[in-house]
């Protein structure tokens, strides 16, 4: 086999390998990514029923019901709109009214959203991102101070608030 | 006082690191080997420095010094003893002070590798080994001081968040900072090549165990953080393509890569410039890893706190090492002379064709994980790329790199014959597809892919069982068909190749934990006591729910009897929510019922209105294989460092020894 032909061999098999995964990553692009969106984006973009969304904000005080077969509904607001959302299963442990949630599922018709997926903070003191964020666009978040979004009782335990680092 | 002085020691270790690094290239200028010493007589003290001022804030750990912030903010009187020593690496500062630890640990290694290491290697190696101790001392010191005091001092710490009051992250920092920064070796040995423009077998001998110790860490701090967040986590998944799980995959990746071009490297000479490459990019990988989970981009349990200024620090280190090692790389990789093309169809062919695949695995895993942080800089939407992602990509990548794993093993070097190979692995083909099939047959209705994945997974285990039969059996006139030789020449092979296959086979059996969770069960009711949830092949019954008293926590504890479809006993399971008044904060432990290689998994939610709990219950068959399968890739890493091979060094050594001292002749 002639230098030439080896070499054309690695490049060939080198090529196809590179345009597999970009093949690969193009296809799974399109089909598999979710958009975080807040309850006033939601209410203001009229999103088809059936798209795959996270939505994140505050779960509202009052709106937590536990119905039948661990069936829960819950709303989540960031207090310029609100959506209701039913899941199914066991909530984290962090989750409580007041505080800030994300959850991840599908948009059914009339702004419904049953969530597969609810995640919570993992630590008392800080908020999810994405819905800082939000929050902050609404203008209902002063940065530094985590509990002041939430109507939730002092969670600094002996030490009053949690500051920042 | 200890405090302070464990602070003036991490100031000297940043004097001394400037030392390590300076030092070589004053060598090389004025050509005084005896500078060259010096440079390792600062990795040994630098090490030093930073040990005790590591040991001074466990000492304050251990003994509650409130007045320290770091143990404030982490600790707490009544926590548990093995906490107060992991609560150390539990947060942000504790835990690049252990980075840099094992930073200057693995430099004295290296300093101390006397006969192992040519001279001026080694002391290029640690002058870049230095300027990398030195750029993160400065990080701890500037940004992040373990050692800050508060007054007045508190009379009680605010704790260890409870999710981290774990024996498995414990260890798992520790063993995964081993594999990150372990890398760093194999990227400062790189920089010294490109600096020194030579490179060649020796390098790659030299620089072989220490990738190959870093793998096997990352390989078990990988393991162990998956296992931590299975059981811990309360959702019953073992992956999730998190940002931080990726995080520290794709440093794994690229090192599994370099090992495997490394050995072409010191076998044939060739793919010089890629080794190098890899070498740059695992380290580069790694650091993108801690930047992605000490900076506070993403929000995990690994983000300890956010602080801007440590973003833009750390932002600001990854451009130098990346970039500056890239200039360099593009600078003076022309100069190291090209192995020679090799054909396609041999061990060396083969072996590119593995690190395509992974490198390929790797961009797509960087993809997934960097594409939502870029999206949301410029443009602000924000979106998730989720498992979906992922098994679209890495596993379509991951199927044919598996499948050449045993074709690679069962080529020979230069030239190989496909053919002959085929037949060899013939056997090893059939009996898996056997296997397959068998399990497809007993468990008709199920999932198809599950027996696809056992088959592979038995393939993987077959072809390595098969390498070293074959290689113990022997070729051409040395073939024999006598049991007795081939246990003889079996027991015989380096350990290498015993390493080498029993990596590969751990490959196999992860595969076959993997597919078996095709067939995991998992079910969901909210029950009283006396009451039964069915899952899988198990019926659990919830006995009784009772509180218990913990060191700092208080517990509500269900527990339940686990018993077969015909109703024997299998066993009892526990899992409880515990409440930690010092944070407030509640966390579900899960209970773990292990039956073989299987586990019945529960976990409790909350109390209803009516006695009730929430309780969730999975079946996982098989799943214990995927961390088994891990440990026992890690044990064939570790094997194959043991091979003589990796003891002796450079092959002039074994006459020179009256010599002694490490004086090589120099070039």
């Amino acid at each position: 086999m002639t230098r030439k032909k080896r070499r054309l061999i690695l490049i060939t098999v080198c090529g196809s390998v590179l345009a597999l995964a970009v093949g690969l990553i193009l296809f799974a692009m399109s089909g598999s990514i979710v958009f975080f969106r807040s309850p006033s984006e939601i209410e203001a973009q009229a999103i088809p029923a059936g798209t795959r969304l996270r939505l994140g904000g505050l779960v509202q005080d009052g709106s937590l019901k536990r119905g039948a077969g661990q069936v829960i509904d819950f709303a989540v607001t960031d207090h310029g709109a609100t959506i209701a959302v039913q899941y199914t299963g066991l909530l984290p442990d962090l989750f409580r009214e007041g505080q800030g949630v994300v959850a991840e599922g599908v948009l059914e018709p009339g702004n419904r959203f049953k969530a597969d997926t609810v995640l919570a903070k993992h630590d008392e003191s800080y908020m999810p991102r994405e819905v800082a964020d939000a929050l902050k666009k609404q203008g209902r978040w002063q940065e530094g101070g985590p509990q002041a979004a939430g109507s939730s009782a002092s969670a600094g335990g002996t030490l009053g608030p949690r500051s920042e680092r | 006082m200890i405090v302070e002085t464990g602070h003036f020691a991490l100031a000297l270790a940043l004097a001394l690191s400037l030392v390590q690094m300076v030092m070589p290239v004053w060598a090389a200028r004025s050509g005084d080997p005896a500078l060259r010493q010096t440079t390792s007589q600062a990795a040994l003290g630098a090490f030093a420095c930073v040990l005790f001022a590591f040991a001074a804030l466990t000492y304050a750990h251990v003994t509650s010094d409130f007045s320290v912030q770091n143990v404030v903010e982490n600790s707490h009187t009544q926590k548990p003893l093995i906490y107060k020593f992991s609560g150390v690496w539990g947060n942000h500062e504790g835990s690049m002070l252990l980075w840099v630890l094992i930073l200057t640990l693995f430099g004295a290694c290296v300093a101390g590798a006397r006969n192992s290491v040519p001279p001026r290697l080694r002391a290029n190696t640690l002058g870049v080994q230095g300027l990398i101790t030195f750029v993160f001392v400065l990080f701890i010191i500037t940004t992040s001081n373990p050692f800050s005091r508060v007054v007045p001092a508190p009379l009680e710490g605010r704790d260890l968040n409870p999710l981290l009051q774990d024996p498995g992250l414990a260890i798992h920092p520790p063993l995964l900072y081993l594999g990150y920064v372990g890398f760093s070796i194999s990227f400062a040995f790189a920089a010294a090549a490109l600096i020194e423009g030579r490179i060649d077998a020796v390098w790659a001998r030299a620089v072989r165990p220490w990738t190959l110790t870093a793998w096997c860490f990352l390989t078990l701090g990988i393991a162990m953080g998956s296992y931590w967040a299975y059981y811990e986590l309360g959702w019953g998944g073992w992956w999730f393509w998190d940002p931080v799980e990726n995080a520290s995959l794709m440093p794994w990746i690229a090192g599994t890569a370099l090992l495997h071009s490394t050995v072409v490297m010191e076998k044939r000479d060739a793919l010089k410039v890629w080794t190098v490459l890899l070498a740059i990019l695992s380290f580069s990988l790694s650091l993108v890893g801690t930047f992605i989970v000490r900076s506070g981009v993403l929000t995990s349990v690994h983000s300890f706190a956010t602080d801007p200024t440590r973003g833009v620090f750390i932002l600001a280190i990854l451009v130098l090492f990346i970039g500056g090692s890239l200039t360099l790389f593009a600078w003076r990789a022309p100069l190291l002379r090209q192995g020679g093309l090799f054909a396609p169809i041999s061990r060396e062919g083969a072996l590119v064709l593995n690190n395509l695949f992974l490198v390929a695995a790797c961009a797509t895993v960087f993809v997934g994980t960097l594409y939502p942080l870029l999206l949301e800089m410029l443009t602000g939407d924000k979106i998730t790329v989720g498992p979906p992602f992922f098994n679209a990509t890495f596993v379509p990548l991951a199927i044919p790199l598996l499948l050449i794993v045993p074709f690679g093993q069962s080529l020979a070097w230069k030239r190989g014959d496909l053919l002959a190979a085929s037949q060899r692995l013939f056997f090893a083909l059939g009996l898996a597809l056997a296997t397959g099939l068998a399990v497809l047959a007993m468990t008709w209705g199920g999932p198809v892919m599950a027996p696809v994945g056992v088959g592979l997974g038995a393939y993987l285990l077959i072809g390595s069982a098969m390498e070293i039969v074959s290689r113990a059996r022997g070729y051409g006139a040395r073939r024999t068909r006598s049991v007795g030789t081939i246990a003889r020449r079996a027991f015989g092979l380096p350990r290498s190749a015993w390493g080498t296959a029993l990596a590969h086979a751990g490959v196999g059996v992860v595969v076959i934990g993997i597919a078996a969770q095709g067939w995991a069960a998992e079910g969901l009711a909210s029950v009283n006591p006396g009451q039964s949830l069915s899952v899988g092949p198990y019926v659990a019954t919830l006995d009784r729910v009772a509180p218990r008293q913990g060191p700092n926590y208080e517990e509500a504890g269900a527990f339940l009897t686990v018993r077969d479809r015909a109703g024997n006993e299998v066993g009892q399971v526990e899992t409880g929510r515990r409440f930690y008044p010092s944070r407030q904060m509640t966390v579900t432990e899960s209970g773990l019922l292990t039956r073989g290689f299987s586990q019945v998994y529960a976990s409790l939610g909350e109390a209803g209105k009516d006695g009730s709990i929430g309780l969730r219950l999975y079946y996982k068959p098989l799943v214990l294989l995927i961390w088994l399968g891990a440990v026992v890739m890690a044990l064939g890493g570790a094997l194959s460092l043991t091979d003589r091979r990796m003891r002796v060094g450079a092959p002039a050594k074994a006459k020179a020894r009256p010599a002694t001292s490490g004086v090589v002749p120099a070039e």
